[in-house]
């Protein structure tokens, strides 16, 4: 006899679970997550570098960094001065949160009020992992389609900041921001859309606020 | 592709539950994936055969039930499905929608020969 058993539970129940338990951390220890999702060459690692710099010594700031290969990325973000561990998957395309944990495991959250996560250059696998994060921001430049977006719907719609980069090579490419704009809209009605370059530094105070402005919401939300 | 290590977790939970049934056969695992939910179906029943060959559990069949993005329409209530990426009411006109549904990725039930 054929028996039907409703299930009715998430397929990444136990990644969703460790994740759970990770945000629960942060928000105990107050630190704000952001979890930096683009395709590879897009600009993360860049952005992170300009972020990190504009940083003064009194910042609690600290940065994981994944990769299938090479401890790369690490050393470029390194040479600030906060701390900063790669994750290297050994050939998975995304970050779960057990790697998070994994890679916090020794490291006191207390001291930290910003965990900036840089997941693997992939604009689809990262997507569908919670990673405890307060938020994802995707990043897409413009030396890549204006479609994308549409193309990468289910990234464009979980992010809740959009960062278009490279800014400084509109004139040599066929990107159309306007059309970019109105394609994430399309996915993500009302998202949030911010322009920079991280090689001119155009746009990047504004990257900077967001991120104060987030941060100091969720300490207000948190307290 | 990381289609292939949700086919692992989907096995994992095939495989747990077919614990909890001693004597029991599973022969087919459904799933539930929603148009945002970034998983490709046929990646997914790719690595999901490949996965199955030569196990225990062969043969599974693997069902898998796309969802479409859904709306729903503040103004006259009623909730549609999202045809290209069209977010307005298709009943009243209301531009501005609310997401209900579209991103899952869902175990929804199990078919075992007892």
């Amino acid at each position: 006899m054929t028996t039907r058993v409703p299930l009715e539970k998430k397929v990444l129940s136990e990644n969703d679970r460790i994740a759970a338990g990770l945000r629960a951390r942060f928000h105990e220890h107050q630190v704000f997550c952001l979890n930096l999702i683009s395709s590879p060459g897009a600009g993360k690692t860049s952005l992170l570098e300009r972020t990190l710099e504009r940083f003064g010594a009194r910042e609690h700031v600290a940065v994981l960094t994944g990769d299938i290969q090479t401890d790369n990325d690490a050393r470029r973000l390194a040479r600030f001065g906060f701390p900063v561990k790669q994750i290297t998957t050994g050939g998975t395309c995304h970050l779960d949160a057990r790697m998070v944990e994994r890679a916090l495991a020794d490291w006191p959250l207390e001291p930290l009020d910003l965990l900036l996560i840089e997941n693997v250059g992939n604009l689809v696998c990262p997507s569908s992992y919670d990673l405890g994060e307060a938020a994802k921001v995707v990043v897409l430049s413009v030396a890549e389609g204006d479609d994308k977006p549409l193309k990468y719907p289910a990234i464009f719609f979980k992010a809740a900041l959009l960062v278009v980069n490279k800014l400084d090579l509109l004139p040599y490419v066929s990107f159309d921001l306007a059309r970019a704009r109105e394609h994430a809209r399309r996915v993500h009605p009302g998202m949030a859309i911010l322009e920079v370059s991280c090689t001119t530094g155009e746009g990047l105070e504004a990257w900077v606020r967001w991120l104060e402005e987030r941060r100091e919401a969720a300490k207000a939300g948190s307290a | 592709m990381h289609e292939l290590s949700i086919a692992d977790a989907i096995l994992e939970a095939v495989r747990k539950e077919a614990e909890r049934r001693p004597g029991a056969r599973v022969i087919k695992v459904g799933v539930r994936i929603g148009e945002l939910a970034g998983v490709d179906p046929e990646a997914l029943s790719f690595g999901f055969e490949a996965l199955v060959r030569g196990t225990e559990l062969e043969p599974l069949a693997l069902h898998i039930e796309s969802r479409p993005r859904r709306q729903r329409c503040p103004q006259c209530d009623s909730t549609f499905d999202v045809i290209n990426d069209r977010l307005a009411c298709p009943a009243c006109g209301t531009s501005e929608t609310v997401f209900v549904g579209g991103d899952e990725l869902e175990l929804a039930y199990l078919e075992v020969e007892e």
